[in-house]
């Protein structure tokens, strides 16, 4: 195939394929990558991404994609399985609808990162925008994981319904970690804060909590992995001075109407 | 002080000189009105007046009437607006109703009148000749481009774009499992695969069990996402991105908690007793960029498959619906302000929207005036009740029409507007096993069968009268109607003639 170097990283026998995304439309783009994968490739290496939209959108395999460049909005959308890992910020809409599957960002993303995802894990080391993890949701054993390592804009976790959210805020800057409206129609899940937050900063669904000992234990792991993958040191964050957003009430608006 | 203010709306009497004491009757009402204290009793003040005691009562014994209670007239506070008022203030909250819009507007459908060929342009006996009803939905080419291969044969060049073939210009609207049961889901999707046509899941997801039904069924994807992954997503013939419903524009959904048990929670891919909470905008989508966005994510993750739109019927539809068109789609289902619903606020199902009537003729003028017509199909929705309102919405510009409470009475519902409650005794719009469990998918389909074959042939004999033989001709032939009791400007937003011009 055009523009395709094939590599194999023997000490692990992991079919690699390498492509030059340089100057291709995103739907030749993700045809390149379906046929690869269908040609047995496990690891996909795209170089020179410009903002191509929709990579790894919709797929079902077990295939892990490693982008150097800057991908478009809509990365991961409606994806089941695979695992991204981007070399760079990323754009809106990671992770959208997504079912299962990895994504890591080792930079900033923008808005609308996981939005109604359902399952799966996506790590951002640096910022996110505004409406990050609305309408999470959890489903049976899948529970939908984003940990941002940067400070998150408005309307984060907004009518979460489940899955964790967990911002650590170690941006540069000095700006608040989180924005205005956090958690507002929280119903479900869990959003975890590295430190405490104005009130005036949330919505009127949720409260504050101190993170108890099994949140201990769960954001140790979860710092462990997000660390492993998007290579920040989390040495000096301390999961015992984290707070938890909690929604008040599993049915927020359940008295709104009258027959 | 009286805990309630409301008298029953309805008075069940039982003739106890008929009752053979069966207990039927206690067993078919979803709503509790019947008991059996020595004989059968009936607490009035729980009627809805959905009939399933009447329809199954052996002996004809029950009688519905309304409650003859005479309220003090009043010409501008009608007894509507005041038990609004009493419950209210009673509980404060916002007035939840069920199905479509109940309210007296002008309709305007039954304002306009067909024409027919008399004398100087025959008619079309269409016994005698074949009549087309087929209708393909999605884009079509701006013009077709014809070469000629080596023999001489014509062929056509460049691509067309995918399009779904139905075999009659009605498809079942977006009825989601939870609003309704799975059983009045399988009626449909059984019905839409015998007639050639389409169903859409609303937006809870697809039931294991409908997956072989999936050629003739859209998935929606709708704000809350619920039941959305890409099994889903690529196993219907075309996605639909619901915006908005006619019966509530503008806001997102509440399916409460207790409507979602096992199976419903399954397909929505939520837990158990949990509201299912729609946000009223996606929260992907704040432009037509960002529509144009989610439209070509759902075409990558489904290799290109038709993406229709779906809105409400608002004041600026015509604008709305051109930028649909330019962001990619290749459907725009327009929904009325009749459109039915599960579950609405009051004031929004009969104060917010417009009719069908006119949105389809302002889509259809906006999308000819700016020569962007052939990239949309245009299905219409909320408010078709009969064979007549499809010739004419057809007429006035729609691909084809969409039929949500037309199937559901067909397959019993009484319009009661109680489907919110959960109970419904007909078995459609309630998860109540020991109700869901009444309405036969094998009966309802042959009823919804029966009802678009008989409509087709009431189109077919129309077309006939008017010297059409394809369902094509008739689109956007607006020439072919006129209108009667219709004020000057709305003749001319319709782009009808009042008759005898
Ligand atoms: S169904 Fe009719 S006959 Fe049977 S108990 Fe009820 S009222 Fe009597
Ligand atoms: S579906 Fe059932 S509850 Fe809803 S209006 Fe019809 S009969 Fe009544």
């Amino acid at each position: 195939m055009d523009g395709v170097r094939q590599a194999s990283r023997s000490e692990e026998e992991v079919k690699v394929a390498e492509l030059d995304a340089r100057g291709i439309h995103y739907k030749e783009l993700n045809e390149k990558i379906r046929s690869l994968i269908e040609s047995g490739y496990e690891e996909i290496v795209l170089n020179g991404v410009n903002g191509q939209r929709y990579i790894g959108d919709g797929l079902v395999h077990n295939v892990r994609i490693v982008i150097n460049g800057v991908p478009g909005n809509d990365l991961g959308a409606f994806m089941d399985g695979p695992r991204i890992v981007v070399n760079d910020n990323a754009q809106d809409g990671v992770g959208n609808t997504m079912n299962s599957g990895v994504i890591v960002v080792r930079g900033h993303a923008g808005d609308v990162i996981g939005y109604g995802m359902r399952s799966g894990k996506i790590f951002i080391r640096d910022d996110v925008g505004y409406r990050t993890g609305i309408h999470m949701k959890s489903y049976r054993e899948q529970v939908p994981v984003i940990v941002v390592g940067g400070r998150a804009g408005d309307f984060l976790g907004e009518y979460m319904a489940g899955g964790i959210i967990v911002v650590l805020g170690l941006s540069s800057d000095s700006k608040d970690l989180v924005g205005h409206y956090t958690g507002t129609g929280m119903h479900g899940g869990v959003i975890y804060l590295a430190e405490e937050i104005d009130e005036s900063k949330l919505g009127s669904e949720v409260r504050i909590f101190q993170a108890d000992k099994t949140d201990i234990e769960r954001l140790n792991a979860l710092l462990a992995e997000f660390s492993d993958l998007t290579g920040l040191d989390v040495s000096k964050v301390d999961p015992r001075s984290f707070v938890k957003l909690l929604p008040v009430s599993h049915r927020p608006y359940g008295n709104m109407y009258v027959y | 002080m009286p805990d309630r203010f409301l008298p029953s709306e309805f008075i069940v009497n039982v003739d106890h000189q008929r009752c053979r004491r069966c207990k039927r009757c206690i067993l078919n009402c979803g709503f509790g009105v019947f008991d059996f204290q020595n004989m059968t009793t009936a607490d009035s003040s729980k009627c809805v007046a959905c009939h399933r005691c009447v329809v199954f009562c052996p002996e004809e014994a029950i009688t519905i009437t309304r409650n003859p209670l005479a309220f003090r007239e009043h010409a501008s506070w009608d007894v509507g607006l005041r038990k609004a008022i009493w419950k209210q203030a009673q509980s404060p909250g916002m007035i939840l109703t069920g199905m479509g819009n109940d309210k007296p507007w002008l309709n305007i459908f039954d304002h306009l009148l067909i024409d027919a060929c008399q004398v100087t342009n025959p008619s079309i006996d269409p016994l005698r000749e074949p009549m087309e009803l087929r209708t393909y939905l999605g884009r079509k080419p701006a013009r077709l481009e014809i070469e000629y291969d080596s023999q001489g044969k014509p062929v056509l060049r460049g691509a067309v774009e995918n399009n779904i073939m139905i075999n009659v210009p009605i498809i079942f609207s977006g009825m989601s499992y939870g609003s309704i049961s799975l059983n009045a889901q399988r009626a449909i999707a059984i019905a839409a695969e015998r007639l050639g046509t389409l169903m859409n899941t609303g937006e809870g997801g697809l039931h294991e069990e409908l997956y072989p039904y999936a050629n003739h069924i859209i998935v929606q994807c709708a704000s809350g996402r619920f039941g959305v992954h890409s099994k889903y997503l690529n196993a219907g013939v075309a996605v639909e991105i619901k915006i908005g419903q006619g019966a509530k524009p503008g806001i997102g959904g509440h399916l409460p908690g207790e409507k979602i048990g096992r199976e419903v929670s399954g397909t929505r891919m939520i837990p158990q007793g949990t509201d299912a909470l729609s946000p009223a905008p996606h929260h992907d989508i704040y432009s037509i960029e960002d529509l144009r966005q989610l439209i070509y994510a759902l075409k990558e993750a489904t290799g290109y498959k038709p993406v229709s739109v779906k809105i409400a019927t608002v004041h600026n539809v015509a604008a709305i619906a051109s930028g649909i068109a330019r962001a990619g789609a290749d459907m725009i289902y327009l929904d009325g302000f009749r459109g039915g619903t599960g579950a609405s606020p009051a004031i929004v199902r009969d104060h917010v929207g417009i009719p069908i009537e006119i949105a389809i003729a302002v889509v259809d003028e906006q999308l000819r005036s700016e020569g962007i017509r052939n990239m949309v199909s245009i299905i219409a929705a909320g408010g078709i009740r009969s064979s007549a309102d499809v010739v004419k919405a057809i007429a006035l510009g729609a691909d084809a029409v969409a039929i949500g409470t037309a199937a559901l009475v067909a397959m019993g519902c009484r319009l009661c507007q109680k489907c919110y409650t959960g109970n419904c005794s007909w078995g459609i719009a309630t998860q109540r096993p020991e109700l869901t469990s009444r309405l036969d998918p094998d009966w309802g389909a042959e009823r919804l069968v029966n009802l678009v074959n008989s409509w087709s042939l009431e189109v077919k004999e129309v077309l006939g009268a008017l010297g059409i033989n394809a369902i094509e001709s008739l689109r956007g032939n607006r020439d072919r109607l006129r209108s009667l009791g219709l004020d000057p400007a709305t003749n001319e937003v319709l782009g009808v003639r009042p008759a005898g011009m």
